[in-house]
């Protein structure tokens, strides 16, 4: 249970290397709608920390404290151990270096070709060339199945592609914390499944911490390492992947099962194989990479 | 009376029961009215009062929460200048953008500006045989004060609103957040270039403004009225001076910063959509005409009490 994994709240304990993000006591209003309330959370260095949470419960809101995009009313917010509300704007800027966000709705700058996009981050914080940079977007960009499009600017483009691009976007400095909200929110099947193997390749390759929120369960299953079960304003329950998927919680069953995706058979937890066979299960489409 | 203290009237400082009979007799009639529109709130007078003061006050807060949210920016847009990285190829963009986006309209504006002033002050001295005083007065009146204002007014139609809409949109669809998720400071990146480039770009405008008004001047008057040409030009050097057309230039400089801030301001906060950035463009434009009247009384009794007023020799 979540409870059990908390081990405490002084500072020292906030300096366990298992944890890259620790949050304690989040609270976050706007005006007078409270979106938060006192959410403690650990995010596992290194592993697909899966974020659920129906429409509007604030999963969005949670994922920009963690890069100090928004500042919480109350609480705080360790990342390798330092209190991030602590940093002086310098600091800020240099600690926001550590991450890499992927926007719900890719957030692209539309004066700049899809090019120049993924260029961006090389551009401002590394002193490469400009043909170094050419290549390295260019390999995100063909691995992303976005080849042809770099010199189109994003209001040329669908949704989908615009994802891809902010995808591509946030992995070209290959940061040690990814964070995607609703990466494949609107995708088809075959671009899931290539955004999935994507986030658990650059997972394991580079041994990022990623922080993913998604909708689409076949595709929880087939990454997540944690789950946290984001509902009414605080985390209902978190823990292994394969733990939250047996849960009994009547909210957090109902969540997993309402979309006919049998959670159990596809976890990637070995523990979770010995209940393989549940009817209706379409979730092996992505081949499990371990 | 259980209830709140009973207020004392203005001047009525008797102690004990006075006062609370005189506030008994007050509160009787207006009770029931109170209680039926609103059941559960406790309405005295000096609550009423107070709320009355506020609501009165209101839009003079909102005024100082916009005066200071405009001051802070500005001091911590500012505050990038020296620091890097320098970024020039957002300055070329931002004057670009401001200043020969601006240019057409300005010397539209400029040149019939100048032509009308021309052909009223002809007629308007046309009964004492002064028409070649037109040249000076027009010049005057566009160097000092029509140049800079009709400029900055059509700088924030233009370039005011364009920026308003430009980084709304940008806040709206989190461009904004997403350069800060990359570390890059959206003040230094977006804001301060624009200040920079407005600040340079308008005085150059100003001068053109003024340069076209007076071709057009001289058009009206020479080709079209028959003016004598050395009279004209000889009254206008002896009436207006270069140092009128410098003050009008830092005038120039003045409204066109503010007139970006004010864009800027607006976009950064917009909120709620491509309604909100509505609501933000409007707002540029509005605060941005309004402010460059005030702000040019004030600059022009301070640029007076300096350099005077110019007498040409
Ligand atoms: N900038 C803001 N100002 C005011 N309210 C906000 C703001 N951002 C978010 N909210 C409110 O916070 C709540 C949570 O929003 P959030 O975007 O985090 O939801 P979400 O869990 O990401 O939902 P979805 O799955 O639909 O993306 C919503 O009710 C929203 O109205
Ligand atoms: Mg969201």
């Amino acid at each position: 249970m979540r409870t059990s994994e908390i081990i405490g709240d002084s500072p020292a304990d906030q300096k366990d290397p298992r944890w890259h993000i620790r949050v304690r006591g989040l609270t976050k209003s706007f005006g007078p709608h409270l979106v938060l309330k006192d959410v403690d959370l650990d995010l596992e260095r290194g592993k697909v920390n899966v974020i659920l949470g129906a429409s509007g419960a604030g999963k969005s809101v949670l994922i920009k404290h963690f890069m100090c995009l928004l500042r919480p009313d109350k609480g705080h917010i360790y990342v390798d151990g330092t209190d991030v509300l602590s940093l002086s704007p310098k600091q800020l800027s240099l600690f926001r270096r550590k991450f890499g966000l992927v926007f719900q709705f890719a957030a692209l700058f539309d004066s700049l070709t899809v090019e120049e996009n993924c260029a961006f981050p090389l551009k401002e914080h590394t002193k490469k060339s400009t043909s170094e940079i050419r290549d390295v977007v260019n390999d995100k960009l063909v691995a992303l199945g976005l080849d042809g499009t770099q010199k189109k600017y994003p209001g040329e483009l669908s949704g989908g592609m615009r994802k891809r691009v902010g995808l591509a976007r946030a992995l070209v400095l290959e940061p040690e914390i990814l964070m995607y909200d609703e990466p494949t929110t609107g995708l088809d099947p075959l671009a899931t499944r290539n955004v999935d193997e994507m986030i658990l390749d650059t997972c394991q390759r580079y041994n990022v911490t990623s922080v993913v929120i998604s909708h689409d369960m076949a595709s929880v299953f087939r990454i997540a390492d944690r789950i946290a079960m984001l509902h009414d304003k605080k985390i209902l329950e978190a823990g292994p992947a394969a733990m939250i998927a047996k849960s009994q919680q009547p909210f957090v069953y109902d969540f997993l099962h309402a979309s006919g995706v049998s959670a159990i058979d596809g976890g990637r937890t070995p523990d979770s194989s010995h209940a393989a066979g549940h009817g209706g299960s379409i979730d092996k489409l992505g081949g499990d990479p371990t | 009376m259980s209830e709140a203290p009973p207020p004392p009237p203005p001047g009525e400082t008797k102690p004990g029961m006075g006062v609370s009979e005189v506030s008994h007799t007050k509160r009787k009639v207006p009770q029931p009215y109170l209680q039926a529109a609103a059941p559960e709130k406790k309405v005295t007078v000096p609550g009423a009062l107070w709320q009355g003061v506020k609501d009165t006050g209101a839009p003079v807060q909102r005024f100082l929460d916009m005066f200071g949210g405009h001051m802070i920016m500005m001091a911590k847009s500012l505050a990038w200048l020296p620091r890097r990285p320098y970024r020039p190829k957002n300055y070329l963009e931002a004057a670009e953008y401001i200043g020969f986006g601006s240019l057409p309209i300005v010397l539209l504006v400029g040149f019939f500006t100048g032509a009308v002033m021309s052909l009223q002050s002809i007629f308007a001295f046309k009964a004492f045989d002064l028409e070649s005083f037109s040249g000076g007065v027009t010049a005057k009146a566009i160097a000092s004060e029509l140049g800079p204002v009709l400029t900055s007014l059509m700088l924030s139609g233009r370039a005011g609103a364009g920026i308003a809409t430009e980084l709304g949109t940008m806040r709206i669809s989190e461009q904004i957040d997403a350069l800060e998720s990359m570390a890059v400071n959206p003040l230094q990146y977006l804001v301060l270039p624009r200040l920079v480039a407005a600040t340079i770009v308008t005085p150059i405008l100003g001068l053109l403004f003024f340069c076209i008004g007076m071709g057009g001047a001289w058009l009206v008057a020479i080709i079209l009225y028959d003016v004598p040409q050395g009279q004209w030009v000889a009254n206008l050097r002896n009436i207006t001076a270069p140092i009128d057309v410098v003050q009008g230039m830092i005038k120039c400089a003045f409204f066109g910063f503010m007139v970006t801030l004010i864009g800027c301001y607006q976009g950064f906060n917009a909120q709620g959509g491509g309604r909100g950035v509505g609501i933000g463009t409007t707002r540029a434009v509005v605060l941005g005409s309004v402010s460059t009247l005030i702000l040019d009384y004030f600059l022009s009794d301070i640029l007076l009490s300096i350099f005077g007023s110019g007498r040409g020799g």
